[in-house]
């Protein structure tokens, strides 16, 4: 892959820099600098109608499913885009982050300011403890067994959930945290720890690391007759992933407020990859637009919900029919090229009247 | 005696099982695909019946031959909407089981959104006494099940080794490319294939219905998953294998049922799926084929 820019979130240098001396700009911003006060401006633009309640409940909920959606999106692209191994169980993961964060935080004693950060935490690290438990034995195995049997242990830990004494059984969890009640305080934590998952994405997909992994997709025999641990990029994408899956559910446990094991049964974990796919396989700019078209998209649709899941199919087929690597494919939206794409645009309508001087 | 009508119960539902993994697995074993709207293919073929049965009150035997048509109707018109673009071009594996599972995911909603979501039940299909065979007594559902599938199973097998259509399909599942060369329409093979599949799926739903009397859009789902994991577990692409692997599924199940335990009964299903797939990936039937660079 060469070089490619995010929309905001982080920047290596790059074409940036390049696209900025073509223009003859002579301020050179650090990237990070300029994408850091956008992702920063783009929270204030939510974070302070919210705070001063001028939009209500109903909204600022969306605004933090669109973050929790966006977690699960780039954390299944991960492996699903980057590692190209197809996950169908990544609900489980999720199920699991969600009833550790909640029953941490509604019996560890400690005070709610303290007790929430820590329960994510502990949701994503059970996440990932399971991770390496099923990643260990599933990645031995490629492809369409990998899915089936990621479905396998998605499902068994549905119905171990179900089940076990402490989890409500198939009744539920009322989850109580503080926090829910916050909605301003919420999305804060929503949309840093989305923003956060983003920059470490992106930051791992660029780095050696992620590279090997992009090989791994590309030809594993290969890659590992170059000399890349296979087993290990494998297992680590696996377990980062899983860790992110299981941070968003602590974070849609307090947002939900009841937990059962219903929801998070294979349609969740199929509607977190159509999401992926949509967007497009191995773009992380792709999965934040998706997940929050797609967020957005149903609650638009509220007078047509029984019509969701058909339209949902049929798009998806359509797309792979059509577009099998998704809308944006393996390309990532560019701030850059964003901006290139602008200037040119208005130096070319504002050259046009000289132009139209010169012919005449 | 308990013990042993367990087993038998255990086989009733088995060989439905077996059933449907007979189709997974014959379209697994010429186009590689797990075919994940095949479990959806029941529900549609008991949605089929019902209709016929019920609402229409026609006959059994129409509704038994109208829910086969229309199953392998349907079976053949996925695989050519959906599936053929990308099997012509190539595709990666990826895209195809993304596609299956959309089809299963449209499937399910359709049927949802023209007949709801509360279940239907289904009127006794096979009324009459239990059948006692050396002192077992069987239920007449379970005696019936039984011998229908056996039946049909040796019949396919028959098909497959004994016919120019069965030699088509062995040769496609061979290697496609040279299938094509030798003048085989490969096209038509596809598309028998699953015709037979989805009709295979059509009787299981049948048999299914008359255990189980309630239909719902999502009856395939769990329903399509085992009968998978049966066919993984005899080894994807052999017909005695899925038989096997859905008598074994089915007898794991009732066991762990009468063992208490019919909480757990999907995880020890799909607990042993992934034994054998740790242990065994190509299966208890299958061959395995080692990967070429």
């Amino acid at each position: 892959m060469k070089n490619r820019m995010s929309t905001s979130h982080d920047s290596p240098e790059g074409q940036g820099g390049k696209a900025d001396r073509i223009q003859g700009q002579t301020v050179q911003w650090p990237q990070w600098i300029r994408n850091f006060l956008l992702v920063l401006l783009l929270y204030a633009v939510f974070e302070i109608p919210i705070a001063n309640k001028d939009i209500n409940r109903y909204y600022s909920g969306i605004l933090i499913m669109i973050c929790i959606n966006i977690i699960l999106t780039v954390s299944l692209n991960l492996v699903s885009g980057f590692l190209g191994q197809l996950v169908l169980g990544h609900a489980g993961f999720m199920s699991v982050g969600a009833y550790t964060a909640a029953l941490f935080s509604m019996n560890s004693g400690l005070p709610e300011n303290a007790a929430f950060p820590l329960g994510l935490l502990a949701g994503g690290l059970v996440a990932a403890l399971f991770g390496v438990i099923i990643g260990i034995p599933a990645l031995r195995l490629h492809g369409d067994y990998l899915a089936i049997i990621t479905l396998g242990f998605g499902e068994i830990i549905r119905v171990l959930i179900l089940a076990m004494p402490f989890t409500g059984g198939a009744r539920g969890l009322t989850v109580k945290t503080m926090i829910s009640r916050h909605p301003d305080a919420f999305f804060s934590w929503s949309f840093g720890l989305a923003a956060l998952t983003v920059f470490t994405a992106y930051t791992f997909i660029h780095s050696r690391h992620g590279r090997a992994v992009i090989a791994i997709r590309e030809d594993e025999i290969a890659a590992e007759a170059s000399g890349i641990n296979t087993t290990y990029y494998k297992l680590i994408t696996f377990v980062f992933s899983a860790f992110l899956a299981g941070i968003a559910g602590g974070l849609y446990a307090s947002h939900v407020g009841a937990l059962t094991p219903v929801k998070f049964d294979f349609n969740y974990s199929t509607e977190i990859l159509v999401m992926v796919v949509l967007g497009g396989m191995a773009s992380i700019t792709g999965s934040i637009i998706s997940a929050s078209v797609l967020t957005i998209l149903p609650e638009l649709l509220r007078d047509f919900s029984a019509y969701r899941m058909l339209v949902y199919s049929i798009i998806l087929i359509i797309v792979m029919l059509f577009r099998p690597s998704g809308l944006m494919g393996e390309r990532e939206f560019s701030m850059n090229r964003f901006v290139g794409f602008l200037r040119t645009f208005f130096s070319r309508s504002r050259r046009k009247p000289d132009s139209s001087r010169g012919d005449a | 005696m308990n013990f042993l009508s367990q087993i038998v119960n255990g086989l009733g539902i088995g060989s439905i099982y077996a059933l449907v993994a007979l189709g997974y697995s014959m379209v697994y074993g010429i186009v590689q695909l797990i075919n994940f709207a095949h479990g959806d293919i029941i529900m549609v073929g008991a949605y089929v019946t019902y209709l016929v049965l019920v609402v229409g009150g026609a006959p059994l035997w129409l509704a038994v031959i109208a829910s086969i048509a229309f199953c392998a109707l349907a079976g053949v018109l996925i695989e050519r909407l959906a599936y053929q673009r990308l099997l012509h071009k190539g595709a990666p594996r990826i895209s195809l089981l993304i596609t299956a599972i959309g089809v299963s995911i449209f499937l399910e909603n359709l049927f949802q959104l023209l007949f709801t979501s509360s279940a239907k039940s289904m009127p006794n299909l096979f009324p009459g006494s239990p059948v006692s065979l050396g002192g077992l007594k069987i239920s007449r559902v379970t005696a019936i099940t039984l011998a229908t599938s056996i039946t049909l199973m040796i019949l396919l097998q028959l098909l497959v080794n004994k016919t120019k259509m069965g030699k088509a399909m062995r040769a496609t599942s061979e290697d496609t490319g040279a299938a094509k060369l030798m003048g085989i329409g490969t096209d038509r093979v596809v598309a028998f294939t699953f015709a037979i599949g989805s009709g295979l799926a059509a009787v299981g739903a049948i048999l299914y219905c008359s255990a189980y009397p309630l239909i719902n859009p999502y009856m395939g789902n769990l329903l399509g998953l085992k009968a998978f994991v049966a066919a993984v577990l005899g080894g994807i692409g052999s017909i005695p294998g899925a038989m096997f692997g859905g008598f074994l599924i089915g007898i794991a199940e009732s066991l762990t049922k009468a063992a208490g335990g019919s909480q757990i009964t999907d995880a020890v299903v799909f607990g042993i799926l992934i034994l054998i797939l740790l242990f065994r990936p190509e299966g208890l039937f299958g061959h395995n084929v080692p990967e070429k660079v």
